[in-house]
């Protein structure tokens, strides 16, 4: 039995201080799933670009205006910075503090549906110049945008689930943050998307 | 269970006790429906995805039958675009990659010395997901909508002018169904082989069968998007006006096929590539050493992973894209096989410098290779771009792409259900009558896609539901529907030898073949524990090396018996180090109740009951929160700073 005391002793477990020791499997699985969407967005915008090349005449077709930037100018503004609550929180939880994580998660969240309201503004007025019928064009803008758009809803719904389980107390600290970590994976990927649709659909056109 | 159990010697009757009460599941109604156990999950995968398979089959038999003579009126032209189609998308989507996923959720954590699955509540709800996908496109058949633009649904063919109906709405909506759980399942090994190896088993000791699947996880990781973009496409162009495929107003039916492609080429090794890692996992038995060259084989699987992704434009060299693109996809097309020529050569020296055990799985073995290689050829031909123009959208695609897929899948999926049957029921099959089916299902296959090669240089185009009498060409399809129909007499009996192994077969030991890998070292068939030690891996070959074996028996530690819960270990992605004990999670109905709502939600689209619909997103949003909820923990645990 000693032997066994003595292997209990010098395990791993035994000798580790920090916990949990090295990347957790839902670390490992939202990194493939974050991976997978990516590669669903990197089609989308591909389609994006085989289409108006393919097309070959001017672009926008069928007399849509160009895209205006101001607002979306405004809702990159919004929503790239919106990961910097959300690592603030996520650092915060690691080292315990639920403070941190309560109010990183608001303001994220804050954020993050002042970026839907306005890209609702602009719906609202781009439906009187085309629509998701128009043509190619309005398919692609309304599929991408609002494809990217539903992310962001995701993103948000996830979001205030965290801090409802972060009110409640009980659920996250510095030993169990793996949630947190992870949605907070997702989030960052919903912001980093933007900048690509950012770059494809408004200003590429321009270019 | 069973009161043979051998003790082991590493674990006591004590901590046999505690693993099994912590990890068995009684026989219940409610057992069956959330068990996350997975080898019954792993069975399950394997008993649907061969049911599909005869359903795929017997369609295929019903338009042998009409082909059999010229002008026959045994089905309609409408019957036989559905049954073309169905047979198609089943084989490709229902059948192969869920049955050789089925292989991966029973074999994967034995093989790798785990007690289940990273993740086993994703791992039955990618079960339920791919049953239910199933049935949804398999139940369009009786009611004449099932789908019609063949497995490849190319458009313009398929937009709503010109295929009006729900058919392709079953298609498109079907297989965005499906993507779920092939997505999920494919997450699901990636992290099960990195996170859950057993501690010593480094990258270079993982069994070729897991880089197999992990190689094949990676490629529907990048490749599934794909094909899920176009049907979403597809079915918006269909149903709500978009115009992503309609050049009248700025769109492009060739970005289908670019996509569709994109998937589809990845895909044919999605399908392959595990049945590949089936043969270097059934060769070291029945050859009695391990695989030569494991090093080049593991390459040759990782660079078919990454060419596969720049090969699709030769499934489209006859639509007048440019030549320079010909040029390029014709030479990536060229260099793919050599990394397959490497796998070839590599199971060939094997055989030539091992001892050959002439058994029914090696006889399969054999089979693949003489089937594999033909359909290899005629592939190297239509890497040629002039040769694919002459003889594209004939039989002779038809020859080739069955000598791939029934050479490369189905060959070596018949090996590994002879070669582990003993392990998942406890039971020997007959070796006489797995030898009658071997040769039955062999000849056929030869008999009945052999001469498609000869109609299809004649000129015979495929998908055509009947054909006039024709020189040279009622002879070969009276004998391709005769080869067919031999083949199915062979698929017969290996069912019959499936059920007699159950029903009457003679208890298995642990390891009747000596094999090689760690599932050979449980009991036949496993306890849901799986190991009663987790093994420490001390080789490539961890049963047939002794330190690896006491390693599980009169050197066990009680850091790897982990009988105080549903408990498995943790070890680093690279080095196969120990890291931590982790609790797995009990059985639950939750993945069958998100799998049920994503059906609704699924059933609501098709029929265009939006309200359903909304519904349903909302039952899944609601599920998948409860399922993710945090359980409550004392501050201590947690680390909550004051």
């Amino acid at each position: 039995m000693s032997s066994r005391n003595l292997a209990a002793a010098t395990s791993t477990e035994a000798l580790t201080t920090e916990l949990p020791v090295g990347r957790s499997t839902g670390w490992w699985g939202m990194v493939m799933f974050v991976t997978t969407e990516a590669t669903l967005f990197a089609c989308l915008l591909g389609s994006y670009f085989y289409l108006r090349f393919q097309h070959g005449g001017e672009w926008p077709p069928g007399g849509i205006a160009q895209p205006k930037l101001l607002r979306p100018l405004v809702m990159t503004a919004v929503l790239l910075p919106s990961s910097l609550p959300m690592i603030w929180a996520d650092r915060g939880i690691r080292r315990g503090s639920r403070r941190r994580l309560r109010y990183g998660l608001v303001a994220t969240i804050l954020l993050g549906t002042t970026f839907l309201v306005l890209q609702a503004t602009e719906y609202a007025e781009l439906f009187h110049e085309f629509t998701l019928t128009t043509n190619a064009y309005g398919s692609l803008f309304f599929v991408i945008t609002g494809f990217h758009g539903l992310h962001v809803l995701i993103g948000l719904t996830m979001l205030s689930w965290l801090l409802a389980a972060a009110l409640r107390g009980g659920s996250f600290g510095a030993h169990r943050h793996d949630r947190v970590r992870n949605a907070a994976i997702y989030w960052h990927f919903v912001d980093a998307v933007w900048a690509a649709i950012l770059f494809t659909i408004y200003l590429s056109p321009r270019l | 269970m069973s009161t043979t159990t051998a003790p082991s010697p590493g674990a006591g009757q004590e901590d046999l006790a505690r693993l099994e009460a912590h990890w068995g599941e009684r026989a219940s109604l409610r057992s069956w429906f959330s068990t996350v156990d997975h080898k019954r999950i792993g069975r399950r995968y394997l008993v649907t995805a061969s049911l599909f398979f005869v359903l795929a089959g017997t369609s295929a038999l019903a338009m042998r039958t009409q082909l059999a003579r010229p002008e026959s009126n045994l089905l309609s032209p409408e019957e036989y675009n559905q049954l073309f189609t169905m047979h198609g998308t089943a084989m490709i989507f229902l059948f192969a990659t869920p049955m050789l996923f089925g292989f991966g959720n029973y074999l994967v954590p034995l093989m790798i010395g785990s007690r289940d699955m990273a993740f086993p509540k994703l791992n039955a709800f990618g079960y339920w997901v791919f049953l239910f996908a199933g049935l949804f496109m398999w139940a369009s058949l009786p009611f004449g909508a099932a789908p019609n633009g063949g497995w490849f649904a190319y458009v313009p063919l398929t937009d709503d002018r010109n295929t009006p109906g729900l058919h392709m709405d079953v298609y498109t909506l079907g297989l965005l169904f499906l993507g779920i759980a092939t997505t999920a399942g494919s997450i699901n090994f990636i992290v099960t082989a990195l996170k859950l190896r057993a501690p010593g088993m480094s990258l270079n000791r993982v069994p070729l069968f897991v880089w197999a699947i992990v190689a094949t996880a990676f490629m529907v990781i990048f490749a599934l998007p794909a094909l899920n973009l176009d049907n979403a496409m597809l079915f918006l162009d269909r149903r709500f006006g978009t115009h992503f495929f309609d050049p009248e107003a700025a769109g492009n039916v060739l970005l289908w096929q670019h996509l569709f492609w994109i998937f589809g080429h990845p895909d044919v090794y999605i399908i392959v590539m595990p049945a590949l890692g089936i043969v270097s996992a059934v060769l070291p038995a029945f050859t009695r050493r391990g695989v030569v060259g494991y090093v080049l084989i593991v390459l040759a699987i990782v660079s078919i992973a990454i060419i596969s992704f720049g090969v699709w434009v030769h499934h489209m060299f006859a639509t007048g894209l440019p030549h320079l693109s010909y040029s390029f996809f014709s030479a990536a097309s060229t260099i793919i096989t050599i990394p397959s020529g490497i796998q070839i050569f590599a199971w060939l020296a094997t055989m030539m410098l091992g001892r050959l055990v002439v058994r029914v799985p090696l006889l399969f073995l054999v089979g693949f290779i003489v089937t594999f290689v033909l359909g290899g050829l005629t592939g190297a031909m239509f890497a040629l771009t002039a040769f694919d123009q002459q003889v594209t959208d004939s039989y002779f695609v038809v020859a080739h792409f069955h000598y791939v897929l029934i050479g490369g899948a189905v060959f070596p999926i018949l090996a590994a259900i002879y070669y582990w049957l003993p392990k998942m029921t406890g039971r020997m099959y007959h070796e006489g009558l797995g030898k009658w089916a071997f040769w039955l299902f062999f000849t056929g296959m030869q008999v009945a896609f052999f001469p498609m090669h000869l109609s299809g240089l004649f000129g015979m185009p495929r998908r055509v539901y009947t054909y006039r009498d024709e020189p040279g060409w009622d002879v070969w399809n009276m004998v391709s529907t005769i080869g067919a129909y031999i083949l199915a007499v062979g698929l017969l009996l290996v069912l019959i030898g499936v059920v007699h192994a159950i029903r009457r077969g003679r208890p298995a030991p642990p390891d009747p073949w000596c094999g090689d890998t760690l599932e050979w070292s449980t009991e036949s068939p496993p306890r849901p524990y799986n190991f009663p030690v987790l093994p420490q891996v001390h080789s490539l070959h961890p049963t047939w090396d002794q330190p690896s074996r006491s390693s599980m028996a009169e050197d066990a530690t009680p850091d790897r018996i982990l009988a105080d819960g549903r408990r498995t270990l943790f070890t680093s992605e690279l080095d196969g180090r120990r890291e931590r004990v982790v609790e797995m999670p009990e059985a639950s109905l939750q993945p069958l109740l998100l799998a049920l709502a994503m059906l609704v939600f699924f059933t609501a689209m098709l029929f265009a009951w939006y309200p359903f619909a909304v519904a349903a997103a909302v039952a899944v949003a609601v599920i998948i929160a409860w399922w993710l909820w945090p359980p409550r923990r004392p501050e201590e645990e947690l680390g909550v700073a004051r």
